[in-house]
């Protein structure tokens, strides 16, 4: 391995800070992490998943299976990183993963020994059978195993970056930037098309970046790029890659915006996700080079044949001096000359018997030696490969002849090509097998909206590439409706021979007796031999699903990029079918391993949804509020006062309300306008109770059911007018009602002339509770607010702070209590108007934490009680069903299930001791064996100022009969047991005489 | 990603929507005083292979109804209009209770 002093796509002025495992590696601007590595002389890069065997950079790719490091560090280190898509940067820092205590000596590499034991299955096998009525064998073993066979390890610090998302609609997605997709972006622009063209490579030109420098192909691909620079109706998007294809034209991209710096520069992002609307698409995303199979072919100094041409002309990196170049298909001509001509002495061994002279030539005038009708045995040697064993071999790759050895530091394998039908095959299934290329390729269709060209349609030459790049650039812009000219093909140039022509079906070397010789991979990242493959096939597996799974080949980060089509291929041997008749897996996304911070883009913490602020949010933030969520509201928990703690302050907040006057906001409670001339018949149906006799300027509390008989929510419902109701719904169950009432009003009752709106935001609440309510307000407002003029569930306009204002009279907190309506954009002006007037009548606000005691104190029930389990009948709400009327839900309310008297009823919890109950405990009676479910449980809980104690509220079995009957509530979670009595829930003033003061 | 073509928004994606519920069930009307066709109408679904009518609700945009013929073995959307608009199949509860 060795740098050249000339040639590449590289700056050798611009060397850059390299490291791997603390050794520092002579990379150039131009570089990848696994070029920096083969210039640095570095062969051994990682150990393997399974057998913690040496592994070495075999690809130059985005399939390269071994060559997995750990990038960065600090926050934003990274597992599993491939060394051949990591573009060298100044600074950058990495290390071997999946080794202990070091890469060189690693003392997992047991594991190769012990690979008999550690076949197909071998997780299946060992932890069942003996062991299978307990699963402790598998626990006890679970955490060697998970820490021996592994991958990198993930950090658990924050990630610095960030990630964001984005939107685009194009008429043409031209995926790939090689020959074809450039060729293909060419004609769909100049025909007037809105063409994107991504390619994931940092520069564009395909393959033809792995052809020698100075090349036809070079200056074609500068002369293209120039006219596309040009076009202001294409976008170039270059580090992005097309990681999906969905329903709906929609693609997923990931642009590495910052992953080839040290760190993101000028606030850019680190990653950005594109979702693409195409209208078109052209999958000109090539092809992947096949591997050979033979004993010892996952060994460092084992290479994809295009690798290794890839790294000498595009790195100037000569991976081996004695070269062995096994191939059973043309395209290795080239990488034999290229590689000669560098300097390296080169054998190449073809499995086939017959090549045609040109073909041959090729390699020979280049100074190789073309050895026909052989195969590579064996490739030998402890860390790095040092012997290739090779034999003649016929059709099917057995070897007819004795064996010989060559010396070599470099196996160059190729098996041929595999089209990258990853896209298509995401949308629309199984790719149809090609004989003549003996790939998948996507099937014939016109009218299919992913169209393949160049290699990834299994082109035969590069004229073919072009010109079917070209025509499908023209038939995508037409597709999309542009019909303007596309002009003339670029001029062609010549290249090698490909790989189609003369391909063999010969995949794998074997020995005499048909077996390969030594470990012989098919899945080089999870470590899958194709004895492991054969011993599926006697266990009888014949379905290639079962097969991927049992053998968990094709399930590495790799998505069995370079494994499947062999293992495919050994399939259908052992079967005796034709390859097409083994059948394919089907591709999923992503193509390529995808951080998870491009997915979540922006989406994560306090962005992960919107916060929802009441219009007096800050005046509580000023005040000293402790802020708690509510669904997707924030609203204040407590005021504490010097010193306090929770239970402090809102002890203190429900007793002052009971004592003398508080304010609470509630404008997070739903709001909807309920208008038209069927409003009332409209309410009718919602709600349980009747609504019909209603008057202009009341209100009514109602309780509303699912369709299933269930209840769903509760509120107050006040008719401003004739035709103009306001309906209140708790705050998290607004959206599930407004919805319901939406689809109720669009599809079954089409007939009401109603209209439902929500007011939510239009509107803030504030609850005034306390004896000294009605002065207060009295003296704030200009409303007449006595017992006479507005009597409960009334309500009247007024002016505070000369702003108009409602209030209506109601209680939650069963106290005489009332809530001022006003315009949002008012709310804090009310607030603070009736906080400063309050002075005088000793207000105090109070949070949720209080007004939840208060009304457990009061028996209402609130989201823990309506929690979608619990009937009318379960909660005593009952009585507020009108028998007269049918409502939704009330013909289901009454299936029997649901009228079973045992059911828990809601009933009132007085806990003794000083310990409160945790909602949730289970319900048991006072003696016996504390088993299962219990005859109940705990919903809500609170000390109740007013009574002295802990109270709580329960669902009990049998609840209405048991009353005075002493229970323990029993928290399993928290190992407690504590003695209640059961009592009504109605603990404080159950007569109402408060309120209604 | 689907994305449906509301009739008053026109083509949206469907992180604006939300699923409702299966369009081939109808409602029984109000005074319907068995138990079966409401069973019927909140429990029995039939899990039809291919094309099917399904209700789904422009959340974030127009806040309408709307009935959206969608295959359940392709992923294909077809037609889409206001519920408000729909003529639907009677269901079998109601064939069943005729």
């Amino acid at each position: 391995m060795k740098r050249l002093a000339t040639g590449g796509r590289i700056d050798r002025s611009k060397p850059l800070t390299v490291s791997f495992d603390g050794k520092s590696l002579p990379a150039l601007q131009g570089d990848t992490l696994s070029a920096a590595m083969l210039a640095g002389g570095v062969s051994l890069v990682a150990r393997s998943f399974k057998y913690h065997r040496p592994r070495g950079v075999f690809s130059a790719g985005v399939e390269e299976p071994g060559a997995m490091v750990h990038l960065r560090d600090g926050g934003r280190h990274e597992p599993n990183a491939r060394a051949t898509v990591i573009e060298a940067f100044d600074g950058l820092v990495s290390s071997s993963q999946n080794a202990w205590p070091n890469l060189n000596f690693d003392v997992g590499a047991v594991n190769n020994w012990a690979s008999p034991f550690l076949s197909a299955g071998f997780y299946y096998k060992t932890f069942i059978g003996p062991f299978k009525h307990s699963t402790k064998f598998w626990m006890m073993c679970e955490t060697f195993i998970r820490r021996a066979a592994g991958m990198g390890r993930a950090t658990h610090q924050t990630d610095p970056d960030t990630y964001e998302k984005r939107n685009a609609f194009f008429d043409v997605l031209v995926i790939g930037g090689g020959v074809a997709g450039l060729s293909a972006t060419l004609s769909a622009g100049r025909m007037g098309a809105q063409v994107m063209l991504v390619e994931q490579d940092f520069d564009l030109g395909g393959a033809v970046l792995s052809d020698p420098v100075g090349s036809e192909s070079e200056s074609w691909v500068s002369v293209v790029r120039d006219e596309l620079l040009a076009m202001e109706n294409v976008r170039l998007l270059t580090r992005t890659t097309a990681i999906g294809a969905y329903d709906g034209d929609t693609y997923a991209l990931v642009e590495r915006v910052s992953d080839h710096l040290k760190a993101p520069q000028n606030h850019q992002v680190r990653q950005r996700y594109w979702l693409v609307h195409a209208k078109r698409v052209i999958m000109a995303t090539g092809a992947i080079e096949r591997p050979l199979v033979f004993g010892g072919n996952d060994k460092p100094g084992v290479m994809l044949a295009g690798a290794a041409r890839s790294y000498l002309n595009r790195h100037a990196i000569l991976a081996g001096q004695n070269v062995v170049v096994a191939t059973n298909n043309n395209s290795a001509y080239e990488v034999a000359a290229d590689l000669s001509q560098a300097g390296a002495s080169v054998q190449l061994v073809d499995m086939r018997v017959s090549v045609a002279d040109s073909t041959q030539a090729i390699a020979r005038a280049a100074g190789a030696t073309v050895v026909l009708g052989h195969g590579v045995l064996e490739a030998k040697g402890v860390k790095a490969v040092n012997r290739a064993i090779i034999a003649p071999v016929d059709v099917s790759g057995r070897a007819i002849g004795p064996a010989k050895t060559l010396k070599t530091d470099l196996i160059a394998i190729s098996g041929g090509w595999a089209p990258a039908v990853h896209l298509w095959s995401q949308r629309f299934g199984k790719p149809v097998h090609d004989k003549a290329s003996a790939g998948f390729v996507a099937p014939d269709n016109p009218d299919c909206p992913i169209q393949a060209a160049g290699t990834t349609a299994a082109a035969a030459s590069l004229d073919e590439v072009l010109t079917q790049g070209f025509n499908q650039g023209v038939a995508a812009a037409q597709a999309a409706g542009f019909t303007g000219d596309a002009g003339e093909i670029p001029v062609t140039f010549d290249t090698g021979p490909f790989w189609q022509a003369g391909l063999s079906p010969a995949w794998a070397t074997f020995n005499a007796k048909g077996k390969c010789q030594g470990k012989a991979f098919v899945d080089f990242q999870h470590d899958v031999k194709i004895n492991d493959i054969d011993q599926a096939h006697l266990e009888g597996y014949v379905s290639v699903e079962h097969l991927k799974r049992y053998t968990t080949l094709g399930m590495a980060t790799d998505q069995g990029k370079l494994a499947n089509i062999n293992a495919l291929s050994r399939m259908a041997e052992l079967r005796g079918l034709e390859i097409p008749e083994v059948g394919t897996t089907t591709f999923r996304p992503p193509f390529t391993p995808t951080s998870i911070g491009s997915i979540v883009g922006h989406e994560h913490g306090r962005h992960f949804r919107p916060t929802r602020l009441s219009p007096i949010h800050h005046w509580h933030v000023e005040n000293g509020a402790k802020m708690t969520e509510a669904g997707a509201w924030m609203r204040p928990w407590y005021y504490p006062e010097t010193g306090e703690d929770l239970r402090a302050a809102y002890v203190r907040e429900a007793a002052h309300v009971r004592g003398h006057v508080g304010m609470v906001d509630v404008s997070t409670l739903g709001k909807i306008a309920v208008q038209g001339p069927d409003a009332a018949e409209f309410l009718n149906r919602m709600y349980v109770n009747g609504w019909k006799t209603l008057a202009v300027g009341r209100l009514r509390y109602g309780v509303m059911l699912r369709e299933d008989g269930f209840v769903m929510d509760d509120g107050a419902t006040a008719r401003l007018g004739e035709h103009d109701y306001f309906m209140s719904t708790t705050t998290v169950n607004a959206a599930k009602v407004l919805a319901l009432a939406e689809h109720l009003l669009q599809t079954a009752w089409k007939d009401l002339r109603v209209h439902v709106t929500t007011v939510t935001d239009q509107w803030a609440a504030i609850a005034v509770a306390g004896p000294k309510s009605r002065a207060l307000l009295s003296a704030v407002s200009d409303a007449d607010l006595s017992r006479e003029a507005l009597p409960s569930n009334h309500f009247t306009k007024a002016s505070i702070g000369s702003v108009e204002v409602r209030i209506h009279r109601m209680s939650y907190s069963g106290e005489l209590a009332y809530e001022v309506y006003t315009p949002s954009g008012f709310g804090r002006h009310v607030w603070e108007t009736i906080h400063a007037a309050g002075k005088a009548h000793n207000l105090r606000p109070y949070g949720t934490e209080s007004m939840g005691a208060l009304r457990i104190e009061k028996g209402h029930v609130a989201g823990p009680e309506l929690e979608g389990r619990t009937t009318m009948k379960d909660l005593g709400l009952e009585g507020f069903a009108s028998s007269k009327k049918p409502f939704v839900g009330s013909v289901l309310r009454k299936r029997p299930v649901l009228e079973d008297p045992e059911r828990p009823i809601l009933v009132g919890l007085e806990i003794e001791g000083e310990k409160g109950a945790k909602p949730g405990s289970l319900l048991f009676p006072a003696d016996g064996e504390a088993k299962g479910h219990g005859d109940g449980w705990v919903s809500s809980t609170t000390w109740s100022p007013a009574l002295g104690c802990n109270i709580a509220m329960g669902l009990l079995k049998n609840g209405k009969s048991r009353k005075g009957e002493t229970i323990r509530v029993i928290n399993f979670v928290g190992g407690e047991t504590l003695t209640a009595k059961v009592v009504s829930h109605h603990f404080f003033d159950p007569k109402g005489e408060r309120q209604n003061a | 990603m689907i994305r449906i073509k509301c009739p008053i928004c026109g083509l949206r994606n469907e992180t604006e929507f939300t699923y409702g519920e299966d369009a081939n069930v109808n409602r029984p009307s109000m005074d319907e005083q068995g138990v079966q066709p409401w069973v019927d109408f909140v429990f029995n679904r039939d899990n039809p292979r291919g094309w099917h009518k399904e209700y789904w609700h422009h959340v974030q945009g127009c806040r309408q109804w709307v009935v959206l013929e969608r295959n359940t073995l392709t992923h294909e959307i077809g037609n889409c209009e206001l519920a408000r608009d729909a003529k639907l199949p009677p269901s079998q509860a109601s064939e069943a209770a005729e």
